[in-house]
């Protein structure tokens, strides 16, 4: 039963030719890459970079405080765009990604449309992005060819956002990754609309090889895994600069991509079906479109070719067994049982050393966070799990000092392995030769 | 690993958030030198003082290194190595032949496990504070640390202290300071919190045996601490030798690097600030302060008491007994103000008290003082104590007061030591009432301690806000991160005038974001009256102004306004009367600690004993103690849930059991609390022996705290793993506790999930031998449910399909005589208190707040204010549209409960919620809006550990005052 008031402003037919559309940054090349598939149909979008502490401020003023800190940064990043004059706002439309589920997220869109009322901005209409059939009336429609599409730019943005994390923290010249990055990321937007699995794997091939040529300087870092709830994982706003802190601490950042999230959401349907009986016709269509992932879903490690500097994503078969002695697959609200999965896999990978980044308070973290660290813990001795909590009133310091704890075990063992295996010291580099004189002492 | 080849000494210096500690060590690792010093905020001073010291006695060039949060910033400026604490801690343990190592600090608390599985453990953000929380409790005492751990040796009864935080401490501790218990029983019962903390919250469920150390300031100093650890881990731990000196004696260990202390020196103290995230100053320039300070301070009617000594005219008192402060005003026949006091209560309300009445009967004679009334926490037991004829809820003394300096007042904000309090005024009456919760407590007397901390007065240090140029962004949660955004800001080189400035702002944002919520500065008013200690400070004025930018009015009394309005209260009252010049002078008092055991609850009570034999009990939540009588719950719908679900409970089992079905134990807690009539009897018919554990007690979260993985998870939640813990010493072979994402759709909502919490919890548990029966269970379709449940417990179980279906049916039959009774009952309440011309209150939750301990009582004293209480779950299923998605079955209740009261005018609504729900931050508001449309009153409680009542009483005492004014 729909309880929902629909007294809120929609997105005409017409507006798609007048409005531009603001949208929140979280995943700066993925979000440009599928957008990319609207402004060919006609949208214009602006996706917001502004992190001016003062829309905290905003956040604050316009949501319930003890609401989780994204939808408090959505909110309070997209009301301060507006109060900021940059705009004519009679030719603003926001879009925000809605899931669905069980976890108090799937309100976000509706807590910023009571927002906007109460900043006097009800005109301004919220699209909903998401692919599940919801908010029909207003929100950015996938056809079915839009989804192959989609499908491709998840696949290129996922190794794209890999490959940078990677050249990032051992590019010679600083801004290398970043000038490639994003002649890719324009390279790719006209190439989306071949959906080929063929093409895809010559192109992440291409790209893979072009990376290859990045001057890099391999001193030995450690390897920081970053997991958690999506928006603090991914969003730099979010999570204090997580990436750039970590490679200034001299380490590799492994960020495990979007696709995992993407399939995690789909075979909840399934486990539904599986667990409960219900939706089984939507468990069979999502176990099909599951299945027809599987190969696009390993693409990225294909074209790394075993490429051990890698963590290339093993695939959602993978990702299921993983679960085992940890979670149960049927905990589907926020990050479920993905979230243990994805510690899993970078622990089984070699990267024990991960940050585990949630905003504070956040319910489904209580559960498949902070209570399932202990057991991937038992399953994988060596894994040096933090739980950093994110919050407008959480400082810094006390992130910062807990990670330079995980960092210093982490450097402990790095030592430790590099006295006992003689192999793992990196040959004729000066610098690399100073470095582990310190890390000795 | 460490070359001890070369003859050298090496520093290290471990600044933390309170003090510098610096150890000097030789070639051999064995400490030469130390300095200890508490660096009061100038950090990069004492610093330096210390390296000098060091230069002078060891060489000016030296192997160094950093540790220590507030040393991060220091290290990373100038490019010195940092070495976290709790690894260098470490490092200093290597020989020391350690288990387990418990370290705390001034903000944080650790424990390192070394011996089989190295781990090392720091708090979370929420749980801040150890050190620094002794400091606020002493000052809170009013005695020094060293004499609060003297105090605690003398303890006779250890009252329970919510252990979560310091601010949740704080709020058990004020008021049963108020209520006169013993400081050596406080003393003890606040280390005893401080161990449940740091064990509950960093062992999580791994033991600690073999060898302890104890290390760190707090274990150091406070010997009792020590004990108090010793007891809760049964065993004797060590403080050793340079117990403070470990994580400076590790960064000496761990550095590498020589460097000339001189130039260090320098450097340190050239790159001063860092970035920060500032705020705009208070005031641009001198002239802005003297404008501001020429529009404040509006003057109370004053009247010279010599005049009413000669004239014998009537003089009545009003006494505020704060959390912190208490206050007392003499005032008139037209309200004019004689005399006023304000003080700090330091722990002794009615000593403060009998104090200053004795100097009024001595300095004025003559003066006729016929009667006084009593406000604020220790209302009752200041009205008790000196034969008062009445006391007043706070909330309307401060409005009485408000309104007799502005007549037209519509707003009246007042910040004092523990609490803030803001109402609305439309057509003379209180139109809307905010009340802080737990969380964002404490703002002002956090201010007043952090001033003296640093050696300043509250003044002085307002003072320094009114100069201060880039007051720094402190945030607003809560005074435990302010304190470490504190930390942060010292570690970026804010200055104290920055840091003092950004706690004023902070301060006001918190009252007017997190407890008024106001998004338009409109929503406030035109005549805004702020009041309350705190605005005695002209940067918290200033910063008030600053963020709502509307002009407010500040009365010259503003701390003894709630006084002041208790005064004119006993001015307006009929009866009068005032303890006399001779029975003061012989009166004296006593306490006594006593639990009352009558009933779940089990109160902690205090017994006043008062010369000529009058008795005041306090802490009490009905009269069963005062009385002996047992209270009428016939109005209570929680009596009745309680008693109905006792009836499964001690059922009796199953005598005859197959070989093949023994005994399986059913936890009471979150959903159970609804489906136990389900559950029960669906294993009941199987023929199983059905264990439940009893309703919670105050030992329940005790006995799993240490199983317990996160600490911001709300208080039903963390209750489970002691019930889990009961079942297993029941000898339940088999525990059945099912994940449900969905809970039953009563198609009222736009879907019917259940919230994460309540949906996975059990995916939390760790057991044995696969104690607990695993599965994801679905209610809504009862075919599917009885193939699902038959195939879960065929794995363990021989059961006929047949006998399962049978007991399935069954089950729902119960199920839906249960709910059905409930509807019933909740009418027949709502039937009987209209007849007895009664007010009912929905207490609007979920099922689980049913349980006493997470309730803490509540229902029961609102009966006992002569209220029914009724719950959402008995009233009709209305549909109502929301602006929010309406998509958990709970919570559809709660909307649809909002949507019965808005049409029902002698029935209100009150919202319980758990601390840390996140879903009731979506719901609190959608429910405020329902039932503001309806033009009524909401009401908040918010619950959590936290056993004193004493702020929901003041909390409901007022809504109901505001109801009796409609």
């Amino acid at each position: 039963m729909d309880t929902i008031k629909k007294d809120y402003a929609k997105f005409t037919k017409g507006m798609k030719k007048t409005h531009t559309i603001l949208v929140p940054n979280m995943l700066p090349v993925h979000f440009e890459l599928i957008l990319s598939l609207f402004e060919q149909k006609g949208y214009k979008f602006e996706i917001l970079k502004s992190a001016d502490p003062a829309l905290i401020e905003t956040g604050l003023k316009y949501v319930h405080n003890d609401i989780c800190y994204p939808c408090l940064l959505v909110i309070g990043q997209f009301i301060d765009a507006l109060l900021s004059g940059r705009y004519d706002l009679s030719k603003i439309a926001l879009a925000i990604t809605q899931t669905g589920g069980g976890c108090r997220a799937s309100n976000y869109i509706h807590l910023l449309r009571i927002a906007l009322k109460n900043a006097g901005l009800s005109h301004i209409p919220v699209l909903s992005i998401n692919f599940s059939g919801m908010e029909k009336e207003n929100s950015l429609k996938f056809s079915l060819s839009n989804l192959k599409r989609a499908r491709g730019a998840i696949v290129y943005s996922d190794m794209l956002y890999m490959l940078a994390n990677h050249y990032k923290s051992y590019e010679v010249n600083k801004g290398d990754t970043e000038k490639l990055l994003s002649h890719w990321t324009n390279k790719l937007k006209p190439m989306l609309k071949n959906t080929k699995y063929k093409t895809t794997k010559r192109v992440l091939g291409e790209i893979y090889r072009d990376f290859n040529y990045i001057k890099v300087d391999y001193v030995p870092k450690i390897r920081v895994g970053i997991v958690g709830e999506i928006y603090v994982k991914y969003s730099s706003l979010g999570n204090n600069n997580l990436e750039e802190f970590l490679r200034g601490e001299d380490c590799e950042t492994v960020v495990p991509g979007l696709m995992g999230f993407v399939t995690y959401c789909m075979a909840n349907n399934v486990f539904d079906a599986k667990f409960y009986g219900r939706g089984k016709l939507m468990g069979l269509v999502y176990r099909l479109i599951l299945k027809s992932l599987d190969k696009w879903e390993l693409l990225i490690k294909e074209a790394a070719g075993g490429d051990p500097r890698f963590c290339a994503p093993s695939g959602h078969r993978h990702l299921f067994k993983l679960t085992e002695g940890i979670i149960d697959l049927g905990v589907k609200m926020g990050e479920g049982w993905l979230l243990p999965a994805e510690m899993a896999e970078l622990a089984e990978a070699g990267i024990p050393d991960i940050v585990c980044a949630q905003p504070f308070g956040c319910l489904p973290n209580h559960i498949c966070g902070k209570s399932a660290i202990k057991r991937v813990k038992d399953l994988y001795p060596a894994a040096n799990i933090t739980p950093i909590d994110y919050d407008s009133s959480a400082t810094r310091v006390n992130q910062e000092n807990r990670i330079k704890l995980m960092l210093a075990v982490a450097k402990e063992r790095l030592t430790a392995d590099e006295a006992v295996t003689e192999q793992n010291k990196v040959k004729n580099n000066a610098k690399g030769t100073k470095k582990q004189e310190k890390l000795v002492v | 690993m460490l070359n001890f080849a070369q003859n050298f000494i090496r520093v290290g210096l471990d600044v933390g958030s309170t003090t510098v500690k610096a150890a000097v060590i030789d070639n051999r690792g064995g400490i030469i030198y130390t300095a200890y010093a508490r660096h009061y905020s100038k950090i990069t001073e004492k610093v330096c003082d210390i390296l000098s010291e060091i230069s002078g006695k060891f060489g000016v060039s030296l192997p160094l290194a950093f540790s220590g949060s507030a040393g991060m910033g220091i290290a990373q400026r100038i490019g010195i190595p940092f070495i976290q604490e709790v690894f260098a801690t470490k490092v200093a343990l290597k020989d020391a032949n350690a288990d387990v190592a418990i370290e705390l600090g001034g903000e944080d608390a650790k424990i390192l496990f070394l011996s089989g599985g190295l781990e090392v453990r720091m708090n979370g953000t929420c749980a801040g504070g150890t050190g620094s929380f002794i400091d606020q409790m002493a000052s809170l005492l009013g005695v020094t640390a060293d004499e609060m751990n003297s105090l605690a040796k003398e303890a006779k009864k250890i009252y329970p202290i919510a252990s979560r935080c310091g601010v949740f401490a704080k709020t058990d501790i004020q008021p049963l300071l108020n209520q006169g218990a013993d400081k050596s029983d406080l003393s003890r019962s606040i280390l005893r919190a401080i161990v449940n903390q740091t064990l509950g919250g960093l062992a999580q469920g791994r033991a600690i045996e073999g060898s302890v150390v104890y290390l760190g300031g707090p274990l150091t100093f406070f010997t009792e601490l020590q004990k108090c650890f010793d007891e809760a881990l049964r065993l004797k731990g060590v403080c050793p030798k340079h117990s403070l000196f470990f994580v400076a004696k590790g960064a000496a260990l761990l550095s590498d690097k020589t460097f000339g202390l001189p130039d260090l020196i320098s450097n340190i103290q050239k790159t001063g600030k860092t970035n920060f995230n500032t705020l705009r100053p208070l005031f641009n320039s001198s002239a802005d302060y003297d404008e501001f300070k020429k529009r404040h301070d509006i003057k109370t009617p004053y009247a010279d008491i010599a005049d009413y000594e000669k004239n014998g005219k009537k003089a009545y008192i009003g006494i505020d007994a704060g959390s912190t402060t208490i206050k007392m005003a003499v005032i008139g026949e037209d309200g004019e103000l004689l005399l006023s006091h304000y003080q700090s209560n330091k722990g002794g309300a009615i000593e403060i008290v009998r104090g200053y009445l004795a100097e009024i009967y001595c300095k004025y004679p003559l003066l006729n003082l016929v009667s006084g009334a009593s406000t604020g926490y220790g209302e009752d037991l200041i009205k008790n104590a000196f034969l008062l004829p009445v006391s007043v809820v706070e909330t309307a003394a401060h409005f009485t007061a408000a309104k007799k300096l502005m007549p037209d007042v519509d707003f009246v904000i007042d910040i004092g030591g523990q609490d803030m309090k803001c109402f609305k005024i439309k057509n003379g009456a209180v139109d809307d009432i905010f009340l802080n919760e737990a969380c964002s407590s404490g703002c002002g007397s956090f201010l007043q301690v952090f001033a003296e901390g640093l050696g300043c007065g509250i003044e002085e240090f307002a003072n320094l806000a009114v100069a201060a140029q880039n007051p720094v962004d402190l945030g607003s949660r809560c005074t435990v991160f302010m304190n470490s955004a504190v930390k942060q800001a010292q570690k970026d080189g804010a200055s104290l005038s920055d840091i003092s400035a950004g706690l004023a702002v902070s301060v006001v944002k918190n009252a007017l974001y997190k407890v008024i919520r106001v998004r338009d500065k409109r929503e406030l008013g035109k005549n805004i009256v702020v009041q309350g200690g705190t605005f005695l400070s002209d940067a918290v004025l200033r910063a008030f102004e600053q963020e709502t930018d509307v002009g407010v009015i500040r009365p010259d009394i503003a701390g003894v306004m709630g006084a002041y309005g208790a005064a004119l209260y006993a001015l307006s009252a009929p009866d009068t009367g005032i303890i006399g010049k001779d029975e003061l002078a012989e009166f004296s008092y006593q306490t006594k600690a006593a639990a009352c055991g009558l009933c779940l609850n089990n109160c902690s009570l205090t017994v006043n004993l008062f010369s000529g034999g009058r008795r005041f009990i306090s802490g009490n939540r009905c009269e069963r103690p005062v009385t002996g009588k047992l209270q009428d719950e016939s109005l209570n719908i929680f009596d009745y849930k309680l008693s109905e679900l006792s009836k499964y409970m001690q059922k009796a089992g199953n005598l005859h059991l197959s070989p093949q079905r023994s005994k399986i134990g059913l936890p009471m807690v979150l959903n159970f609390f609804e489906l136990l009539p389900f559950w029960h009897t669906f294993f009941d018919c199987l023929g199983f022996d059905v264990i439940t554990t009893p309703f919670s007690d105050g030992n329940t979260f005790k006995e799993g705290q240490s199983a317990v993985p996160s600490d911001t998870v709300c208080y039903p939640a963390k209750l489970v793993h002691g019930h889990i813990r009961r079942l297993i010493n029941l000898g339940a072979d088999n525990i059945f506790y099912p994940c449900m994402s969905y809970n039953l759709d009563e198609k009222i909502s736009n879907n019917h999930y259940n919230c994460p919490v309540v949906a996975y919890y059990p995916e939390v548990l760790n057991l044995e031998q696969n104690r607990l029966i695993r599965c994801f269970i679905d209610l809504n379709d009862k075919k599917a449910f009885a193939k699902k449940i038959h195939a879960v417990l065929s794995k363990r179980f021989d059961l006929p399909r047949r006998e399962v279906n049978l007991a399935v049916k069954n089950a729902y039959g119960e199920y839906a005589a249960y709910m059905r009774k409930l509807k019933q009952k909740g009418a027949e309440i709502i039937a009987a208190a209209a007849a007895q011309n009664k007010d009912v209150i929905v207490l609007c939750g979920r099922p689980y707040h049913a349980d006493p301990e997470v309730n803490h009582g509540i229902p029961q004293l609102i009966t006992a204010m002569g209220k029914a209480v009724i719950s959402e779950d008995c009233l009709p299923p209305l549909v109502t549209g929301t602006s929010v998605l309406n998509q958990w079955t709970y919570h559809a209740r709660m909307y649809s409960a909002a949507k019965y009261v808005a049409a029902h005018p002698n029935i209100h609504l009150v919202q319980l919620v758990s601390f840390g729900c996140g879903l009731d931050a979506v719901t609190a508001d959608e429910v405020r809006r329902q039932v503001e449309e309806g033009g009524r009153l909401y009401t908040q409680l918010k619950i959590d550990e936290i056993t004193n009542l004493g702020a929901v009483k003041i909390r409901l005492k007022s809504l109901f005052a505001a109801l009796e004014d409609e």
